[in-house]
Order: C-alpha cells, then structure tokens, then sequence
C-alpha cells in the first residue's frame, strides 16, 4: 500500500502532500521535514530509492524522482514493487505535464485542486487506480468540463500579469 | 516577451476547467515562496490566518469565493499552520450542489478531518446522497470521500450503497467501489466479511481496469489466508498469460509493456500461493518462463516486471531452470550502470541465495562493488545480503566490513541496527573467543549506548565461563587478552556507559587473576573511571564493586592491602553519596577492608562468578533450631496461603522479587490482592508436584503469629518453605534472584550481599533458566544458517572439506569449544579453530585481494585452499595486534583493487548533456522559490525520450 505521495521543491517546500493514512498535521510536518533532510543529503546519480524504517515504521520504503525543481516522493510499503514505484512517479509526472503543457512547480502550486484530482485518479485510497496517463487524462478533462458546465459563475478575468514584476 | 508568456500561462490556468485562484491567492503563494526564513514564512501564514478568520465570519460569501478561502485552509495546512477554524466551512461545502464546490468540500474535507473526528457525522449523510446521485462525477467523489472518512462504526451506513455500485455501469465507479470496499476491508474485516465472494466475482469483470483493481483486495486477502484461494491460481495464472500475451486493448500498454501493473500484482499473488505448493508452483512454471523471455529489459517498468517474477521464484517451490534464468536476469541488474537495477539485482540476490547458496559465488565482484558504492541505499541493502550470507568462513571480514560502516554512519536508527546485526553475526560464528571480545569491543566502544544490555551481559558471561570446557589454560589466557585490551581502552574519554560496566566488571573479577598486573595498578585505574564518569551511577557502583572484588581478592591471599587515597577519598565521598545503592557498596567495602583473610575469602571467592549458587529452599540448616523451638512450645509454622485473609506481610517480598508471576490455573477462589506471588514463580525453576501442594495448603491450620513475625524478619519465602518443611534433602538449584543472601550457604562474588548491578544478573544467572531460553533464539539460527548451508549437517562437512580436508577432526570440533556462549545448536560449525596449527603470519601481507573476496563469498567448490588458510589465520590464537592488521591490510588492498571498477562511475557523472544549463536555470528557480517563468525548458526532458 501506498502510504503517502509529496512534493516538495528542492527548498523543502511542500508543494502537495497527500497521505493515505490520517496523521495530525504536526508529524505530517515532521515526516515532510525529515524526508526532505534525507533527499537533500542524497549525492546526485544515486539510486532512486531509500529505505526510510527511520520515519515511516518498519518495512516503509520510498521511492524519490527530482525534476528540475522539484522532489516527487512516494512511500509505501512491502507490497509494492520499487521499480514499478518509480514508473508511478512517471506516470504522475507524464500526466501532469499533459495536463499543464510542460508543467512547472509553479503549476502546482496554483492549480492545488487540480492537482489532487488528478493524483485521487491515479492513486485511490493508498492503492495504485490507474497507470495509463491518458486515461487520468480522460477523467480529469471529464471532471473539468462538467465542472466548467455545472458553474454558473464564470470566471473573473484574473488581472495578474503584474504581479511578477513586484 | 516573457511577460506576455507569463499572462499566457495564467489566462491558460484560468481557463482549464475553473482551477483559477484569485490574485490575493497567487500574491499569497508568491510572496510565501519569496520568503527568505521560516520565520518569515511563519509570519506571512499568521496574517494569512487572520484575514481568513476574518473572512469566514462576514455574511454572505459568494460560493465562488468561498471556494478559494477553501484551498487558502488547505494550502495553510499543508505548511503545516491550524487551519481548524475553516472545518466546518469545508463540511459545508460538501452539502453544496454544485460539482465544483462539492468536489472542492470533499478534497478539504479529506485533508483536514480524520475517520474519528466530530464532524464527520455531519457528512455522512451527504455521503449517502451522493453515492445514490445520477452523476457518475458525485458518486466517485463521495467514494473517494469514503476511503478517508469512514470509520468503523459508519461503515454499514454507507456499505449498501458501495455494495450496490460495484454493478454500476461506469467500469471507474465499479473500480472505485471495489477499492472502497478494500478499504473497508482493511479497516474492520469484520465488517465487511460476508462480501468477500464480491471481490472474486469482480476478477471475472468485462473491463481489465476492474478486474486489475480487485487484485488488490486479493492481494490482502490471500496473503491473510492462503489455503481459502488456492483455487484461483490457474484463474490467475491464465490471466497472466492473457496479460502477456497482449489480450488487453492497446490502451493498457504502457511503455510498450502490457498492463505491467496488472502483471506485477498478479505475480505478487502467485508467489503467495505458490509459496510451499507443488501442484500450485507446477502450474506457475510456464508462464514465468514467458515472461523471462518477452520481458523487456531495456524499460524500467520491464526490469520491474523481472524483478517481480525472481521475487515470485524464490518464494515458489523451485524450479532449476527458472532458478537459471533468474540468475541470469540478476547479473543483467548487478551489471548495469543504474543504481535502481542495482539495488534490486542485490535484493534479487538475496532472496535467491537462501535457494541456492553458490549463486552469489559469480556475483562477488559485483558485490564488492556496491558495497563501495557512494549510494547508501545501496551499501545498506549490500549489507543486507551479507548479513544473509555470513558463515563461520566469512563472518570476520563481513562483520569488519559492517564495523568500519557503523563507524562512518551518524543514523542513529540504522546504526542500532547494524549494531545489533553485528553482534547476531558475531556470536553465532565467531571462530574464536578472542576475536568475539575484540569485536565486542569495537561495537561497545562506537555504538554502546545503542545496543541492547543483554550483549553486554553475554560478553561478560563469555569472559567468565571461557571456554565452556576445562581448559583452564586458554580460559586464563583469554582473560588476560581482555584485560589487556580494556586497560588500553579505558582511558580513552567519553567511552559508553554499558561497555564501561563491562570493563569495570572485567577488571573487577580478573584485573589481578594472574598477577600481571598489581592491584594498586588496576584499582586506580578504577578510581579514574569512577571519577571521570562522576554523574553515571551504574557506572561507579560497578566500579566500586570491582575495587571491593579487588581488595578481597588481595586480602584473601594475603598480601597487605595498601588502598590508595584517591580511592580512599572516592569511598568517602560514595559514603555520603545521595544513592543509596552506592552508599551501601562503599560501606560494604569500607567493612570488608576490616576483615581478615578467611572471612574476605568466603564473602567473596576468587573466580566464582559462574559458580552456581546454591539456594537451600528447604531451609534445612533451620531444621534444629524449629525443632527446638516447638518443643519449647511454639506453635508451627502456617503458610502464608492460610494466613493471607488476615495479613499483610509480603511488603518485602514485593521488593525483593522481580519474578514473574506463573500463569499456572487456579482452582480456589483468588486471595486478597498481594505484591506478588513468590511460590508461584520459583516452581518456574524448580518442579514442584503441584497437586499435592494444593491439598497441602488446604489443611486448616491454626494462625501463628510467631512465625508471622520470623516471616517479615528474615524475608524468607515463606510458601516454599512451608511446602517442603518436614524433608530434610533440599534440593540444590540454581538460584534465580541473587537477593537472597540470607539464604546462601555461600555468596559468591558475582552475587556478594547485595546485587551486583546488572553482572549479577548475568553472571550468576543459573544455567537453567539459560538454557529454557534457548528456543527461542534457536529456529532463528537454525533458519538462517540453514538458509546460508542448505541444511545445517551435510553442508558444514562440506565446507570443511573444502577449507582444507579436515573432515576427520568434524567429531571433535562439533563440541562447542569453539562457541562463545552455550550455542544452542550443532549448527554452530567450528571448524576454523581446525586451523590453529596451520602457518602463519608472514603471507599475510601477500595475500592476493581476490582470494580474500573469495574467502569472503566463499567459493566453497571451486576454491583451492587458500581462502581456507587465510580465514584460519584469523581465528587462531594469535596475538590480537596481528590478526587485526592483517586483516586491515587485506581490506586496503581490497579496496584499492575495486577502485578500478569505480572510475566507471566516475565517467558517468560527467554524461548528460545539458545538466549545466539546467543547473543554472534551477539556480535562478531556486532563488525565487517559485519559478514564474514560463517554461522550462530543461524540465522533464527526459520525460518523453
């Protein structure tokens, strides 16, 4: 099973974190803390993998990828398989970047809702749901219009392309 | 230019599918990742806090700002603030009818609240609607919704309805209800035990997706209970096949590789069923050896897929030919230049090699060099399978390997771990005593503190009994090694609390055994310690009791006793000491100093740790003057059982006896409650026919208070006493508590008067009782080193014959002379003490790297003697200095011989083309937390290659 999904930028900011079973937010903070330590001590072209007894209990493990900016962490337990792990993070990853057309951290950070949409269709309860990135796609894009349709109250047009230069 | 890519880029956001965020929003997110200190950050979120909280509380929100107050709680939460204030905004949410909103309420809702919170009974009904709703995008809501929130109690409320959509026509809701119904499953099994048939019956589903999703459930199940599934392995193993042979639609593919994830959980379940089943394992054959075949091996998800069918071949009963390929597919990993494939060739390996022990033989160079790997992952999985491989031909070199590791790591949790290990390894192989102390010491002296104070008590006890056989010679010989080693050791600063208790011990009892060493020498090294160590109380009452074992010792042989004045100030100093336990001892120790040799020398006999203390349970020296006494007119004694409705007087007792009490059936009603129970415990040790002590105890007799009053003086077991009053023959046995020195014939020195810290516990701990924990380390051991052999007897005649033809000596050497401790098991194999005559020193420095590896995977066919000698070097009786740096040496060389193999990596740090131009790019990221341009254009572009 599947016992949490984080992301986290290369600062140790969380950018998502999702996990499968109930934790108090102050060990939530403290785990994000602690795998953060560990991923950021990893040298570079090391294996993707950790065991990580330390943090999660007995038998977890955790499979980590770094993109650009970012960490894309799943811990689990015995019953996975790393490699396949590592093809999970692919598989989130792909589908995002379908999803945002090259996505960014900054992606992520805005579209928070979006983004736990699309994780709730790949991972569902702590066990892998869907591996194929066009499926999710599907599903999310199903949800999106439906959503846009049952909303009556259109958008503000947002007046944001100052902001950066602040 | 980049101006306008960023307004894209937010239009572009705004626009897909309503996840847009106001800009107070985005302003938030922004200057949170411009923020350049926790503190910062801290204050920014506080302010962000109060406007919501201020927010909340005006009439009249618009939805769709409510909405994004929402995300503001989760986002605050996430960076770990309280957001409990919103909750019941989010719950609301959830009552809203429209999917955006409600989709939004659920998220918050499964973030913030756990299964038992209050608030949760406020959602379960709107659960319950949904879950009924036309809208297949409600009904996933609410089922993802379920997963968190439910708890055991509103499990039935909402089962009917989960239940009945697992025949929805969507296949995603009949996945999503059979992933619930999972949940549910593993949250109360009770609960939703008589819907298990529902899970088979989904296997058989039209869409793949579903049926792949039951196979979780499966999984769980089988995996509780594997008799009850036996039945399906050839469903299973027919859909693997269809599986591989690319039955499913296209749209299961991933990376050309048909719904691996299917594969992976499918084959996860066939090791499980197949797991010590012939006719089940039979039928898994063929499709494992497809797959070995079509796997893809060039894709992470085909190695994935490999590495699942080695797992599922060690687990079934083996097959040869399979056992071939899965090696094969594991050298494939161990050679690759990925560290992934690495570490699951070295897992693979480990699992394979309790099957069949010479395949890690081909594999020794690659081994070695994850074992220099810089990737720590790695290293420790290496020293997994090591740990899983050690034999006594092996154990010096694997068990260094881990020290030297243990040294350079500062995890707590895994050096505890290592620790632990390397004391397992080193007590169940050690080929000598002496390279069990040095090793011993080693972990003392850099992970004391962590490992267990058993170990401690094992060394100790080692170090007193010797050898276990009556060579009093080498059992000397060893302790003054030990000695020897400690004084080095000792004045070396900030040494752990428990190996300091050892050392003080050690000295204590044999510092002056034969006179190498005088006793004002040894006891001021003892005043240093206690000294140095002034706040560490168990320290010094070791230390106190050791210079009092020191100055007996001294005075019995009648020397004079000059006691220094540091330790003369130290004795005074304990005199007034806040500690009761080290006052007492210094006292004791200041009255011993007044007696004269033949008293010193009953109180406190030289070597007489091990010695059995005889407990007179009967008391029988008492006999006399109890006859006496009645005759006099005293009133017998009654037993305590009798006597229990009326008095209290077990306080001592309650004290004195750390016994556990025995779970023996009672057939009385149960007395008053008391302290403990002492006559219980001691028939631990001793059989006592219970029945007729039952009968005993039932006869009524008269209440004493006379013996009552001798009862509380002398703190004597009463019970046990009382049982066996009128035979006269006590039985001797192994006294299970040194606090009853009253009723010794003669305390020996591990148990003089009063406890002697933890030594005594160990050191004079009876054999018996030992020896009735021996099953359960046993299977243990037995398990693994049977794992390691391939069957304890016929292997070790194996191996000995290949470390050079000792096989006639095989009678002798099963003794456990060679056993540290009494090692429960003839599976401990001895046989490198074989090699004590065989030469010598001087090849050590010669010797080649590779013989060492060897020595180290043993090659127990192919191997010409040499490993054999050189692991005989190790274990025999040399001086410590020689073995250490000859095996020092080795690994030099060992080292440097795999250095060679290193550079490959070194050359692959530098590959990848534009890692620069990303790093600074991620530079520039970095430094704004956020990157808000638009692209990058490096991310992920290894993504789609």
């Amino acid at each position: 099973m599947i016992k949490a999904v984080m992301m986290m930028n290369t600062q140790g900011k969380p950018r998502l974190a999702k996990f499968y079973d109930f934790l108090p937010v102050e060990k939530q903070q403290e785990l994000i803390r602690g795998v953060f330590s560990v991923l950021c001590s990893r040298p570079e072209n090391v294996s993707n993998f950790l065991e990580i007894d330390s943090l999660f209990g007995p038998d977890s493990r955790l499979v980590y990828k770094h993109y650009a900016t970012l960490y894309f962490v799943l811990v689990f337990d015995g019953s996975e398989n790393e490699l396949a792990m590592l093809d999970l993070i692919q598989v989130l990853v792909e589908t995002l970047d379908k999803c945002f057309s090259n996505v960014c951290e900054l992606d992520i950070v805005f579209n928070y809702s979006k983004m736990h949409a699309v994780l709730d269709e790949i991972v569902f309860g702590g066990q892998v749901l869907e591996t194929s990135s066009a499926e999710v796609m599907k599903a999310v894009e199903e949800i999106s219009k439906l959503e846009a349709a049952s909303n009556a109250i259109s958008l503000v047009p947002k007046s944001v392309s100052g902001w950066r230069g602040r | 230019m980049e101006q306008l890519k960023t307004i894209g880029r937010e239009l572009a956001m705004g626009s897909q599918g309503g996840f847009g965020q106001s800009k107070e929003f985005l302003d938030l997110v922004k200057s949170i990742g411009e923020a350049r200190s926790k503190a910062e950050e801290d204050r920014i979120v506080l302010s962000e806090i109060e406007i919501l909280k201020r927010r909340l509380l005006e009439p009249d929100i618009p939805k769709r700002k409510m909405k994004e107050y929402i995300i503001r709680l989760v986002y605050i939460e996430m960076l770990g603030h309280d957001a409990s204030f919103g909750y019941i905004h989010a719950v609301k949410m959830t009552h809203d009818d429209n999917l955006l909103l409600k989709r939004t309420g659920y998220l918050a809702v499964t973030l913030f609240l756990n299964e038992d919170h209050d608030l949760i009974i406020l959602i379960v009904n709107t659960i319950q609607k949904d879950l009924r709703s036309d809208n297949f995008l409600v009904v996933c809501a609410a089922l993802n919704a379920i997963c968190r929130l439910i708890n055991e109690e509103t499990i039935p409320a909402v089962l009917p309805q989960v239940v009945d959509l697992l025949n929805h026509q969507k296949e995603a809701v009949r996945k999503k209800a059979i992933m619930a119904l999972h949940r549910f499953h593993r949250k109360s099994p009770s609960s939703v035990s008589h819907l298990i048939s529902n899970f088979r019956k989904r296997l058989c589903d039209n869409d793949p997706g579903v049926m792949g999703a039951t196979l979780c459930p499966l999984f769980d199940l089988i995996s509780e209970d594997v008799t009850s599934y036996k039945d399906l392995v050839s469903s299973f193993v027919s859909i693997l096949k269809q599986v591989t042979e690319r039955r499913l639609p296209k749209s299961y593919d991933y990376h050309q590789m048909p719904a691996p994830f299917i594969q992976i959980k499918l084959l996860k379940i066939m090791a499980l069923l197949g797991s010590g089943d012939k006719s089940a394992s039979e039928i898994m054959y063929m499709v494992l050896g497809d797959l070995f075949r079509k796997c893809d091996s060039s894709t992470n998800i085909g190695n994935a897929i490999l590495y699942e069918c080695i797992r599922c071949i060690s687990c079934i009963l083996p097959s040869p030919k399979l056992l071939e390929a899965a090696a094969e597919a594991i050298s494939k990993f161990l050679k690759s230049d990925s560290h992934n494939l690495k570490y699951m060739g070295i897992d693979g390996l480990g699992r394979l090699i309790k099957i069949s022990p010479d395949i890690a033989e081909q594999h020794q160079l690659a081994v070695i060099d994850c074992l220099e790997d810089p990737d720590d992952t790695l290293k420790r999985k290496t020293f997994e399978l090591l740990y899983k491989m050690t034999k006594s031909s092996n154990v010096e070199v694997i068990v260094d390997r881990m020290i030297d590791y243990m040294i350079s790591i500062n995890d707590n949790h895994y050096k505890t771990e290592i620790a632990s290990r390397c004391v397992e390894l080193a007590e169940q192989f050690a080929p000598s005593n002496q390279w069990f102390i040095q090793t011993m010491n080693k972990v003392f002296e850099h992970a004391g503190d962590l490992v267990n104070i058993k170990v401690a008590h094992n060394l100790m006890r080692l170090i007193a009994e010797g050898f276990g056989e009556d060579d009093d010679d080498a059992d000397s010989k060893l302790r003054l090694s030990a000695v020897e080693s400690y004084l080095k050791i000792i004045s070396e600063p900030k040494l752990p609390s428990l190996f300091l208790q050892v050392i003080s011990w050690v000295l204590g009892e044999y510092g002056t055994a034969d006179g190498k060493y005088s006793a004002s020498y040894i006891s001021g090294k003892l005043c240093d310690v206690a000294d140095a160590y002034s706040s560490d109380e168990t320290v010094k009452g070791y230390a106190v009791s050791a210079l009092m074992k020191i100055y007996a010792f001294e005075i019995a042989s009648g020397r004079k006793v000059d006691v220094l004045p540091e330790c003369q100030s130290l004795i005074e100093e304990l005199l007034a000491s806040h500690s009761t336990d080290l006052q007492q001892r210094a006292y004791e120790l200041q009255a011993l100093l007044a007696l004269d040799a033949r008293a010193v020398e009953s109180i406190i006999p030289l070597d007489a740790s091990c010695e059995d203390i005889e407990v007179d349970k009967d008391l029988s020296f008492l006999n006399g003057y109890i006859q006496q006494a009645i005759e006099s007119g005293a009133q017998p004694y009654v037993s305590e059982r009798e006597r229990s409705g009326m008095f209290e007087t077990t306080d001592y007792h309650s004290q004195d006896h750390h016994e556990v009490p025995s779970h023996a059936l009672r057939f009385e009603a149960y007395e008053l409650p008391k302290p403990s129970v002492p006559q219980q415990a001691s028939t631990e040790l001793v059989p006592v026919p219970e029945p007729s002590y039952y009968s005993e105890s039932h006869q009524p007799i008269p209440t004493s208070l006379v013996s009552e009053r001798d009862s509380s003086e002398i703190k004597l077991r009463l019970d046990g006493v009382k049982q066996k009053w009128g035979r006269p023959n006590y039985q001797p046995t192994a006294s299970s508590s040194q606090n009853t020195p009253s009723i010794t014939q003669q305390a020996p020195n591990g148990t003089a008067t009063h406890s002697d810290g933890g030594v005594g516990s160990s050191s004079s701990k009876p054999r018996s009782s030992y020896e009735s924990k021996k099953p359960e380390v046993d299977p243990e051991k037995q398990r693994l080193a049977a794992s390691l052999f391939g069957g304890s007897s016929s292997s070790r005649s194996d191996r000995k014959s290949s470390s050079g033809g000792h096989k006639p000596a095989k009678g002798t050497s099963n003794k456990p002379a060679t056993i540290p401790r009494e090692n429960p098991t003839p599976v401990q194999p001895p046989p490198d003490l074989l090699d004590f005559g065989e030469p010598t020193a001087t090849s050590v420095t010669t010797i080649d790297p590779f013989k060492e590896l060897e020595g180290l995977l043993d090659s127990s066919s192919s191997q010409d003697g040499g490993s054999a000698d050189v692991m005989g070097l190790y274990s025999d009786g040399a001086p410590v200095t020689t073995t250490t740096t000859s095996v020092d040496s080795l690994l030099s060389e060992l080292s440097d011989s795999s250095k060679g193999n290193s550079r490959t990596y070194q050359s692959q740090t530098s590959k990848g083309p534009n890692s620069k131009e990303a790093l600074e790019k991620d530079a520039l990221v970095r430094q704004m937390g956020v990157n808000p341009t638009s692209q990058n254009p490096t991310l992920f572009k290894d993504l789609l290659g």
